[in-house]
């Protein structure tokens, strides 16, 4: 039986302090064939494939590599067995040419000089193999992201890979693009090369694949045969929970005739024609998958990005702010998906955070009040409930859901109207989640805020929005009322490809 | 969080402790470093450095460096002697000048650092190297002499038995803290200094900030080079050469992180004492000016690798 798998992946459980990762996932790919791996944002593939590469040593579980058994890989372990992975970024030097990449780690040498002329020779034959036109003496900057990739594949063929896993090579590529890069995945199994195709495009999944591993939250589904399985099958299987957090209730606090942001065929920063209308009050749900413009629109309308064309009307006024200041002083907020990195000061008290953005309004000749200045976040401490022995308390040493509170609070303090979350509740606990919720509902119901929320979670998107748009790849796909709401429609909508 | 706290009161404590010893150090080698009268001396000696690296404690809080205050120094010599000396201009007006001269060069730093993104190292080696030559044109490569009694207090002059200097710089540390903890500007070299999308997100005009801390640093500079004028009473083309080595060395030994975000005037203040004692403290063993720079380079590295391992610590 385990004769005709060149790999399988038993039991795999990968644990980080506080989550588990992969729960028991299983996957066994059979000699020359191509096997889907799908599931949602944050389903575990990524980690899989990582385990397969030694990037991820898994807690417990079987890696058999051509009937060899490991309790976890190395990555040199992994290339002497065969495994080659192309990841979504390339591994390459872009100054160098496309053969000098093709060895690169391991020139051909004649003495000690690297011969070039014997590189560019075998480079030409691992392009002809794959039938790919590149000049082996090319420049890689000067290669189009497709042929990069291909240049990846190539080294990965050159250097005896039997076993490939491709995660999502597809998203940087345009449609042309695409079509070449299934040309050389069909050579290759034509070749008895194996192959794991990891992507969210699923009218991918069906021209290219033999059978479909589907996993979710870290666990393994179910494995498919493709020609047999409905595409409605497959996206229940990959959502196919039922909503199990509760949110907190809301009343109806939607001011229907009160437009407080909307856009008109806003464009710029990957998205194009985005038309939306916001009300007083209401939570409107951006969803999607990673990568499909959401992040990129709330900067555009934060002014941290220039847009390119298109319109933002706020509050009935025209608006183009150039700079995240402008679109604060305008009442617009945001709270980004990096909190570390783009949204809170870590090495910065709460006192100031808070107080950040106001500074210039509570300050006599440029000199802080500082009895304002502790009132405020005194107050902001007490509304948003954040759990710190001081204020003084640098920010870096609270928790998650602390952090996001500091946030919430700073944006409160300078009275914005506008709030976009950007993933709210990202690596915040269950506990602290519930609390961000409430303080959303309270905003909207008890303060008349608007709030435009992205999030890639399902849950979330559905239970706290009252209305939710789609995007997919730059484009507005669907727009679903509450009544609407279910996880197969948004995911249909996230994974279609633009209409172009 | 509260062993955190112990500990960083130690860290900023720990200077001091470390400039005591110096001092008690020196005492032993020879009595005479205690006296008042030395310990005066040793603080006129520091003063120069100390004005200039309250501005430097601002770039390098931001994360960025400041290497053009030697060649301000210099430069901000020669324009004001020249203007007082060769063209007449009268004093307050000369200094006025010299010190909007001092504060656009750091501009210019800004513009570079800020509006075009050359890095800072490289943008005020630049301005370093180009005004050290205009300097140098200026004097025609002749020392300037000649300025007026009143101009001489500057540098020369005592309150008391307080060397004038000593008063100025007191008053730069007093400024630099004021700007640092009162104003909300202190607040934004921290922010930026820290994490500069972050604050930008916040609302903070970063360009404007840097803008801000590349010109204070010019007019410290500037202020610098005119009480060093005062001092020695001629406009050199080379008076202010290697002085942001020092200016450098006083801010990072004083606790402010090369990576920007985290220190406090105090500590400047407290680092700026101690190349001061080592200086002054050398020279009374008479150990000769080579082996003091060899001395000053380890205390850099030492400083420096005091920080860089704290980080490391850190975000293991």
């Amino acid at each position: 039986m385990s004769e005709e798998y060149v790999l399988q992946l038993q039991h795999i459980r990968k644990e980080y302090p506080g989550v588990v990762a992969l729960k028991d996932v299983t996957l066994e790919l059979k000699a020359g064939e191509i096997l889907a791996l799908i599931g949602e944002n944050g389903a575990g593939k990524s980690t899989l494939i990582k385990c397969c590469s030694g990037a991820v040593i898994p807690t417990s579980g079987k890696i058999i590599v051509n009937g060899k058994e490991f309790s976890s890989m190395t990555p040199q372990l992994a290339a002497e067995n065969g495994i080659a992975i192309i990841y979504q970024e390339f591994n390459n030097v872009k100054e160098l040419s496309a053969a000098e990449n093709l060895f690169l780690g391991r020139p051909i040498k004649k003495g000690i000089i690297v011969d070039k002329k014997a590189m560019e020779v075998e480079a030409a034959k691992a392009f002809e193999q794959l039938h790919i036109k590149i000049d082996p003496k090319v420049l890689m900057k000067n290669l189009t992201v497709g042929y990069q990739q291909m240049v990846e594949i190539a080294k990965a063929i050159q250097q005896n890979a039997r076993i490939l896993i491709m995660d999502e090579p597809s998203a940087p590529l345009t449609s042309a693009e695409v079509e070449s890069m299934f040309e050389v995945v069909e050579l290759l199994r034509k070749q008895g090369v194996s192959i794991i195709y990891i992507s969210h495009r699923l009218e991918e999944i069906y021209r290219l694949s033999d059978r479909i591993v589907v996993i979710r939250d870290g666990e393994y589904v179910k494995t498919l045969i493709t020609k047999e399985s409905q595409v409605e099958e497959l996206i229940q299987l990959m959502v196919g929970r039922e909503l199990t957090e509760t949110y907190p209730p809301r009343g109806d606090c939607i001011d229907n005739n009160e437009v407080v942001l909307e856009l008109k065929d806003l464009t710029g920063n990957g998205d194009k024609n985005i038309s939306l209308k916001l009300h007083k009050g209401e939570i409107l749900g951006l969803g999607g998958l990673v990568g499909a413009g959401r992040t990129e629109l709330a900067e555009m309308i934060f002014g941290a990005v220039p847009k390119q064309s298109g319109q933002m009307i706020y509050k009935g006024k025209e608006i183009a702010p150039k700079s995240p200041r402008e679109a604060i002083d305008l009442g617009i907020a945001l709270v980004p998906e990096d909190r570390k990195r783009h949204g809170a000061m870590l090495g910065v008290s709460i006192k100031n955070n808070i107080n950040m953005p106001i500074y210039e309004r509570n300050s006599h000749f440029s000199v802080v009040d500082a009895k304002k200045e502790m009132e405020i976040a005194e107050k902001y401490r007490e509304n948003m409930a954040i759990k710190t022995p001081t204020l003084h308390q640098l920010v870096k040493n609270l928790s998650g859901g602390n952090q996001q509170k500091v946030i919430l609070g700073r944006w409160m303090a300078a009275n914005s109207e506008l709030i976009i979350f950007d993933e709210p509740t990202r690596g915040i606990d269950v506990g602290a989640k519930y609390e961000i919720y409430k303080l959303m509902n309270d905003l909207v119901e008890k303060e008349g805020k608007s709030i435009l929320m992205i999030s890639s979670e399902m849950e979330e998107l559905m239970g706290m929005s009252d209305r939710i748009l789609v995007l997919a790849e730059g484009d507005m796909t669907g727009e679903l009322r509450k009544e609407e709401f279910s996880q197969e429609t948004i995911m249909t909508y996230a994974s279609a490809a633009a209409n172009e | 969080m509260k062993e955190n706290k112990v500990a960083n009161i130690i860290k900023s404590q720990a200077i001091w402790v470390v400039f005591i010893v110096l001092v008690l150090a020196f005492t032993v080698a020879n009595p005479r470093f205690i006296t008042a009268s030395n310990l005066l001396i040793m603080l006129r000696q520091v003063a120069v450095w100390g004005i200039a690296s309250v501005g430097m404690t601002f770039v390098i809080l931001l994360g960025d460096i400041d290497l053009a205050t030697g060649s301000i120094i210099t430069f901000v010599n020669v324009l004001c002697s020249y203007l007082m000396v060769n063209m007449g201009v009268p004093m307050a007006l000369a200094i006025v000048i010299t010190l909007a001269a001092s504060t656009a060069i750091g501009l210019l730093n800004g513009f570079m650092v800020s509006t075009i993104g050359i890095p800072a190292l490289i943008a005020t080696f630049a301005t370093q190297t180009a005004f050290s030559g205009i300097a140098l044109i200026l004097c025609a490569g002749q020392p300037i002499n000649g300025f007026t009694e009143t101009f001489k207090i500057f540098g020369q002059g005592k309150i008391g038995p307080v060397p004038v200097p000593v008063i100025i710089m007191i008053l730069c540390f007093v400024l630099g803290a004021f700007i640092l903890n009162k104003t909300y500007f202190g607040r934004y070299f921290y922010a930026v200094g820290g994490n500069i999308e972050a604050a930008r997100l916040s609302g903070i005009r970063t360009g404007r900030v840097k803008y801000l801390v590349f010109a204070l640093s010019g007019f410290f500079a500037g202020l610098a080079g005119l009480v060093l004028l005062s001092r020695t009473n001629s406009g050199m083309g080379n008076a202010g050469l290697g002085y942001e080595f020092k200016v450098i060395t006083c801010v990072v030994l004083g606790g402010v992180s090369v990576s920007g975000g985290y220190g406090r005037m105090s500590g400047v203040v407290a680092g700026t004492f101690i190349i001061g004692a080592l200086q002054n403290g050398m020279v009374l063993m008479n150990l000769n000016t080579w082996i003091q720079d060899i001395v000053l380079g380890i205390v850099l590295v030492l400083a420096v690798g005091f920080d860089c391992l704290q980080k490391k610590k850190q975000t293991n």
